[in-house]
């Protein structure tokens, strides 16, 4: 873990709402695994105040890596702004990525909706050498439809599914799922809140190995302030930081609300 | 020359009077691969209750304009766990060790102040929490019951001892006084302001504990007005903190008369905060000549 000025590369808008911004850190590149994330300054001054947590997208033997965000509130705002050659404030790598490969030949399906296709795509580079891969899009609209292509050029396997049918699969991520019962799986998820829900009540009851990257609302990044905690199971109620302990956490564990 | 940037808090002799706040900096070890602990004045760790506690349901934080809203609910080891887990790795710094302790009763706070004596440098006795049902604030609330938790802490201890007084009171200086008359060695001034946030679409409060208490820039003028007031009128030394993010703030509560800081917030914004606050400071003593920072504390010029 390092805190680093870095130089921005490129940002640019690749869907409505959705940007890629290219940075440059051989040491962040060196250091990190799939599903840590970064703790990023978006302003100088005191507003917004605190730093805004990214997973890492991708990464180039280069030394550069990628951010895949969703403009959501002033923070994200304020980063669709920045400019090649701007530099920014970064903590990281930070937290616990995720586990593989999986033990024996398991497929891994790699499970993202809208900007939680974001540590997923860094996941694939990494493993799809060591084991198959299908990747499984989903989203309320084709708009949360993010990397096909990207995936494709690694040579795996994409299928997607829109709610609304404008894509792909008319239905939930979960429905692709089902297809592939027929051979063994290991799940990796992170997207919106009701589908890793969904995926990890879909996992539990088919018995199948899935870890989440969860997200929550961070002050520190480091586990200091224990403000990111959520509810884990055990025989009363126990917490754990998203930041440190997470942002992955096997899906078993998660007492969802 | 350099400046002379020492100070002395109730007989803890400080390299320089900037510390980090209690619940914002863990037990230090969190912070130790970005921040050279040696080089802080003192660090406060996050508040120490008996029994282990879980802390409140998340969300716990919440951002406001300038600040943040924090309810976490005290969550923490529990005193044996920090004297034998957390502690052991403080000690191989040069630095000198705080302890922030909050009980629910008088004679919890006597009892944690009895298993800390002779291992920690001072006791900062949390009279303040603003997000926990029973203890903390109702104590920091009311003129006697300060008066009788710090005296029965002082009775338990030699340890120097801090009381970290609340901003959700009518007069600070009320409790300020009950608190040195009872034997205080030094006030920290302030901890949060309580405050929430409401969820327009669902209409509940974005916080699960409903309340939470404020800190960050937007708390620093009501912080640096009851250092103000409170140095007007007691004499133990005063710890200020509340929205402190560069070494001119600073400046801001020394001038107001109070002999340290503490960093807060601003650690989770830049964890660099509080060195840069210590060059800051040392920068404008150089820059105007002074040789001591104690000539320039409480040299308000009204
Ligand atoms: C470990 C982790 C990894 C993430 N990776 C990505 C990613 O790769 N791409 C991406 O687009 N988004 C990601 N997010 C979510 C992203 O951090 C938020 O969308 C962002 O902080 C919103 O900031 P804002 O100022 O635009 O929104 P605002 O709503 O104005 O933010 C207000 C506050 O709420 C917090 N907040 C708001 N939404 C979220 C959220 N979903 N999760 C956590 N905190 C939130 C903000 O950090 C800020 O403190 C990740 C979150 C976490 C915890
Ligand atoms: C996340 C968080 C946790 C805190 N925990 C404690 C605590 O355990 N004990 C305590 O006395 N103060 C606690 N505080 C208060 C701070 O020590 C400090 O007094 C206050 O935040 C004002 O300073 P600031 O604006 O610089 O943060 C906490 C503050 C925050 C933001
Ligand atoms: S964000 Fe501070 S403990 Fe996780």
């Amino acid at each position: 873990m390092l805190q680093t000025k870095i130089k921005i590369l490129a940002n640019k808008k690749i869907a409505p709402e959705y940007y890629k911004m290219a940075l440059e850190s051989p040491e962040i590149v060196r250091t990190s695994t799939p599903g840590q994330f970064l703790h990023i300054r978006v302003s100088n001054n005191s507003e917004p105040l605190l730093r805004r947590p990214f997973g890492i997208h991708s990464i180039k033997d280069t030394g550069e890596f990628e951010i895949l965000y969703r403009v959501v509130g002033k923070g994200t705002a304020l980063l669709s702004k920045k400019k090649a050659e701007e530099e920014l404030d970064v903590l990281g790598p930070l937290g616990n990525g995720f586990k593989f490969p999986v033990a024996g030949n398991e497929t891994m399906v790699l499970i993202g909706g809208g900007a939680g296709i974001a540590p997923l795509f860094f996941l694939a580079q990494k493993a799809h050498h060591l084991r198959q891969i299908i990747v499984l899009i989903g989203g309320k609209t084709k708009d949360q439809v993010l990397c096909e292509e990207e995936f494709k050029k690694l040579g795996i396997e994409v299928r997607i599914a829109t709610e609304d049918g404008s894509y792909g699969h008319k239905g939930l991520v979960t429905d692709l799922l089902n297809a592939l019962l027929h051979t063994s799986l290991s799940i990796f998820a992170c997207g919106p809140l009701p589908m890793q829900k969904r995926i990890s009540i879909f996992s539990s009851e088919h018995n199948l190995s899935c870890q989440v990257s969860l997200e929550s609302r961070m002050a520190c990044g480091i586990g200091a302030c224990l403000g990111c905690a959520i509810k884990v199971k055990g025989e009363s109620t126990t917490y754990k930081r998203v930041c440190i302990e997470g942002p992955v956490f096997e899906a078993k564990e998660i007492m969802w609300e | 020359m350099n400046p002379d940037l020492t100070v002395d808090i109730a007989g803890l002799k400080m390299k320089n009077p900037v510390m980090v706040a209690s619940g914002t900096f863990g037990y230090g070890e969190e912070y130790a691969q970005l921040v050279d602990l040696n080089s802080l004045g003192a660090i406060v760790v996050k508040g120490i209750t008996l029994a282990p506690r879980l802390g409140n349901p998340p969300p716990r934080i919440v951002e406001t304009p300038c600040g943040m809203l924090n309810a976490i609910g005290l969550e923490n080891v529990g005193v044996e766990k920090f004297i034998k887990e957390k502690l052991p790795y403080l000690r191989q710094f040069d630095i000198i060790v705080i302890a922030n302790i909050a009980g629910k009763t008088v004679e919890e706070y006597v009892e944690l102040a009895r298993k800390l004596n002779g291992l920690v440098d001072g006791l900062e006795i949390n009279i303040s929490c603003p997000n926990v049902v029973k203890g903390g604030l109702e104590f920091g609330q009311d003129p006697a019951l300060t008066y009788e938790v710090v005296s029965k802490v002082r009775q338990a201890t030699r340890l120097p001892l801090i009381a970290k007084l609340s901003p959700n009171v009518t007069d600070i200086k009320v409790i300020a006084k009950s608190a040195v008359e009872a034997g205080i060695d030094a006030i920290s001034l302030i901890n949060t302001i309580l405050g929430m946030v409401i969820d327009v679409t669902t209409r509940k409060p974005i916080l699960a504990n409903v309340t939470g208490g404020l800190s960050g820039p937007a708390i620093k003028p009501i912080a640096l007005r009851m250092v103000h007031e409170v140095a007007r009128v007691v004499r133990v030394p005063i710890i200020g903190q509340g929205g402190i993010m560069n070494a001119t703030d600073a400046l801001e509560f020394i001038i107001a008369g109070a002999t340290a800081v503490a960093v807060g917030t601003a650690n989770f914004v830049d964890p660099q905060t509080s060195l840069k606050i210590i060059k800051g400071i040392e920068d404008y003593l150089i820059k105007n000549n002074i040789h001591r920072l104690s000539e320039l504390t409480g040299s308000l010029q009204i």
